[in-house]
Formats: structure tokens, sequence, C-alpha cells
């Protein structure tokens, strides 16, 4: 069922720049549905982590009010190349999903 | 919660390439967090409930913290917004759209060597100030920024 | 874009007849285009010639620096992926869309749409990809058909980004078409009597709807769009959208006149460089 998260991880001198467009409706639950009129139910991201090697680096927590197919970019001081960025999310349905991606080495 | 939580597992659960040793990391984390949203702040209509019950009250004017954000919005599904600032010990940032039905937008914490800094895309119901509010241990510092959306007829 | 003027729509039909002379008599494509050309950059005088594929943006900074935030990472890249599956995946003959198009596609957007001396008839390249499925076996899609035919080309035609059109009027067969969708840019239409030149011409930079309005010129390389990252539209679906904000009966997708006012319009943007699949508001 994953949604895709995509991620484009850039190493500066001395940080990683990380940013993330993650797949998911982010429904308000005020959309009317063109085909059957009716309104369509809220779905959204609620929490969301960005760790580092497995250390929590953001943890964020967020309203219906998030863009639909939300991007965030964050940075994080003193990752090498190598470093693991994982990224996950849970909805208010129950719903997740997570993925990694290693840092690169600076290009 | 405890209901969504065993909800949660079960899914996690199903799909079982989500604990692979690398994935177990990343959602240990995440559980603690869902367990922490914060309803009551989330689905306050007025500002003033949703900055009592997350505890911001004091906020003072702050040149410091930095908001970059449109004029006038493009699309209001889909306003670009960045955050910034170089106060020390900010542990983190909460986003309010003072006319949103929910006023309660986001907020993002940082931690382990992540710097006060982020960029990300909110949906705004019409012409509002856009209010972010940094915590940094006890203090906190607010800074905003009036953003317009228009509803225009034809758009190209 | 620093609006010269808001502009009420009834009044564009009295604009249109004052000043509709000197612009609607046409000494040939390549003339045109220039004409075109020297009255937009009398018009805005600070703009780049390529930055007019940004149509309303071409002038507006603050417009322009969420476009660009916004395309960085864009929230329609699923649409995209989905368009690139369909354009991979085989037909039940085991062929691919590549197949039908030189150097599998890439480039080839610049070439459209042309006259096909056989056919007599313009070619789109949404013409190409049906085609392109006939041959194969496979039924045509809509061309209106936001998750076939209109994912299909966020992804195809994004195969061409960055090449520079370069739309042929080479025949008299060829110019009669090119001046028939001419002739449709110029036409007054509907129940507001209003020319596509009436706005997009001679009101291009002014308000109309708190909407800025594009110029012509630029119109034809970016297509689809993805009005607030999420609604896909193609450069046929914008003219049926814009012939029904004129309450003008719309022609139809693939109609004769709309290949042709296409035909003129990818002709105007001649030498500007492509771009598929963008953010517009």
């Amino acid at each position: 069922m994953a949604q895709p998260i995509r991620m484009r991880i850039k190493l500066e001198h001395d940080f990683a720049d990380v940013r993330v467009l993650i797949e998911h409706p982010m429904e308000t639950g005020l959309r009317k549905d063109p085909v059957t009129g009716e309104l369509v139910p809220m779905h959204f991201i609620q929490s969301m982590t960005a760790t580092l090697n497995g250390n929590a680096v953001v943890e964020a927590q967020w309203s219906r009010a998030v863009a639909r197919n939300p991007y965030v970019q964050f940075r994080v001081n003193g990752a090498k190349p190598g470093d693991v960025v994982g990224i996950a999310w849970v909805d208010n349905h129950g719903e997740s999903n997570s993925t990694t991606m290693k840092v690169p080495a600076p290009s | 919660m405890r209901v969504m939580r065993r909800a949660l597992l079960a899914r996690l659960c199903a799909g079982a390439t989500l604990w692979s040793a690398a994935l177990a990391g990343v959602l240990h984390p995440l559980l603690a967090l869902a367990r922490q949203w914060n309803k009551k702040a989330f689905e306050a209509q007025a500002l003033a409930d949703a900055l009592n019950e997350l505890g911001l009250t004091k906020a003072a004017e702050s040149r410091e913290v930095i908001v970059k954000a449109p004029e006038i919005a493009e699309n209001g599904a889909q306003v670009p917004i960045e955050i910034s600032t170089a106060i020390a010990g900010v542990d983190t940032i909460y986003v309010f759209v003072d006319k949103n039905p929910q006023p309660f937008t986001a907020s993002f914490s940082f931690m382990n060597g992540a710097q006060a800094f982020v960029v990300t895309r909110i949906k705004m119901a019409e012409s509002s100030l856009l209010r972010v509010i940094v915590r940094a241990g006890d203090k906190q510092y607010t800074a905003s920024r009036d953003i317009k959306v228009t509803i225009g007829g034809c758009g190209e | 874009m620093k609006a010269v003027r808001t502009v009420h729509i009834a009044r564009l039909a009295i604009g249109v007849l004052l000043v509709l002379t000197p612009l609607a008599s046409s000494a040939g494509p390549e003339e045109d285009r220039q004409q075109f050309v020297s009255f937009f950059r009398h018009r805005f005088p600070n703009v780049a010639l390529d930055d007019y594929v940004y149509g309303a943006l071409m002038a507006n900074a603050d417009g322009r620096e969420q476009y660009e935030q916004i395309m960085e990472f864009p929230p329609f890249i699923d649409d995209i992926e989905r368009g690139k599956k369909l354009w991979e995946t085989p037909f039940r003959n085991g062929k691919t869309f590549s197949g039908c198009f030189a150097d599998g596609g890439r480039g080839v957007l610049a070439g459209y749409p042309y006259f096909d001396e056989q056919l007599e008839k313009v070619i789109t390249f949404e013409n190409a990809l049906n085609t392109c499925r006939r041959a194969n076996g496979e039924a045509e899609f809509k061309y209106g058909d936001r998750d076939t035919m209109g994912v299909l080309t966020a992804y195809a035609r994004s195969l061409s980004d960055g090449a520079r059109l370069n739309v042929r009027v080479d025949t008299p067969a060829a110019l009669t078409r090119y001046e028939a969708g001419r002739e449709l840019f110029f036409r007054r239409i509907g129940q507001l009597n209003a020319a596509c030149a009436g706005c997009h011409l001679y009101n291009a930079g002014n308000i109309m709807r708190m909407e800025v309005i594009s110029p012509a010129l630029g119109q034809a390389t970016h297509w689809p769009i993805f009005r607030g990252g999420e609604e896909l539209m193609t450069f046929q679906g914008r003219f049926k959208r814009c012939m029904e904000q004129m309450r003008a009966q719309p022609f139809g997708y693939n109609s004769e006149e709309w290949n042709d006012l296409e035909y003129f319009l990818t002709y105007l943007s001649d030498g500007l460089p492509l771009k598929a699949s963008v953010f517009r508001k």
C-alpha cells in the first residue's frame, strides 16, 4: 500500500540538507468528491519523524492544513556520508509509511 | 489513543518489511510521538485556545525569528514557507494561520544536531497572518507575515 | 507583474474593435511572430524573451519565487510517475511508445504540431501518441481524460524539456491551417463577444477577474499545467476552460479548430524553450 516517500539529501560542508516529498492526500474533510458529491473524509498525516542513524532529529506534529503531498526540508549538523536518514509518518487512520536513505558523499 | 496504537501496530506488523533492522529505529520514536498528538490544540478554533493549550502565552516579538513567505499566495492549497532562527537552544517551531478554521497548523521539534530550520508548504483558507512561535526552553519568541490569498477567475 | 490596469470583460469587445486592425492581417507566420514579439517587447521592455514561458509570472517576482520553490520538488511528481508508467509499459504486442518516435521520444515535442501533407491536417503530439496506440493494436486514449492522456503527456512531453520549439509552416496547405488558427485567435466568440486576442494580445499584463492575463507569446511551451499543484490541464483543456469562461460553446478536443489554433499558437512560441508539467495557481 505504501505511497512513496521521496527524499533528496545533499551534504553541505557541515550539515546534511534533506528534502522530502511525501505522497499523501492530506484531506481536510471539507472537500466534496466531484463524482459522488459526498464529503471526502479527513485523512491526513498527524505525526512525522526524521532520524539520523536511528536517533530522532526532527519530530513534527501536523494538522490537516499541511499541504497535499507534503514537502519538508530540514538540516542536520554533523552528518557524514553513509549515515542513514529515516523518515516515517503516521496518519489519523493509523496508516503509516517509512523509508531510509544514506547520506551521499559531497558533490 | 490505545486503540489507535493497537490498530497502528496491527497494520505495521502486517507490513513485514517495516520491521527490518534498518527501519526499526525509525518507527519507535514515531509511535511515542503519535501518542502525543495534541488534539485539543489542533482542534481549537480560537487562536487563544490553541496557544493556551500549547503553553505558548508569553512569546515576545523577535527579529531573530526569520519567516520567509509569499506576499500573495499563488494558490492557497500550496503556500511555501521557510522558518529559521539563530536563537540558541531552540527546541520547537510552531506554525499558526490565524484565519484558518483551526489556526494551529504544525509544530517541528529539533534535536540531536538538527538545525532550527524548516521549509514546508501549508494550506491557507483565506488571507491571513502566518504566525510563528519559537520555543527555546522556557523562552518564547514570535514573528509573523501577512499573506494574501486570492481566488481569481481564470489563471494561466 | 505590475498590472497596467484592470479590465472589465465587457469592454474588451470595444477594445478589440478599435485596435484589431493593425495585427489582424497576416503577411506570413514568421512576420506574424516577429510582430507579436515586438508588440510584447515594447509593452514589457524588461522581460527577457525566454521568460515569456512563465506566462503571468514573467514579471511577478513573488509569484515566480513560489513557482521555483514548488517546481524544485513538485507535489505532482506522482502524476508524472503515473505517466512514466504508461509510457514505459509495453502494449499487448510487446512494443512501447518510445518505439514510435525518433530518439525514443526525446526532443520530439519541438516539432509539434506539424502539418501532415498526406492526411491534410495538423498533427498534435497527443494525436501522435494515439496514432502509436492504434498502430500497436490498442484503443486510443480520450484526449480529455486526465488519468490516461493527461498523465501520459505529463511525462512524455517532459522528454523534450529544454528543447526549443521548431514549428514548420512550409507549404501552402500548411499555411491555410496556420491562418485558420490565426483567424480563430482574432475571432470574437461567445456571449461575451471576446476574442483570444482581446485578452492575450491587447490586454496581456492587465488584470481581469483578479488575475494577470498572460501573453500569447510563450503559452504553448509549458503543458500540461497543474493548477494549484493538483489539477492537471492540457493545452486544449485550457482552450475548453477559456471558451466556457467566455460563454462560448467549446469546439472540442482534437477538433480541427483547436488543432489549427494550437498550430498557430505554437508557431508564435517558435524558438522558446519547452518545459512540461509546471505549477500554476
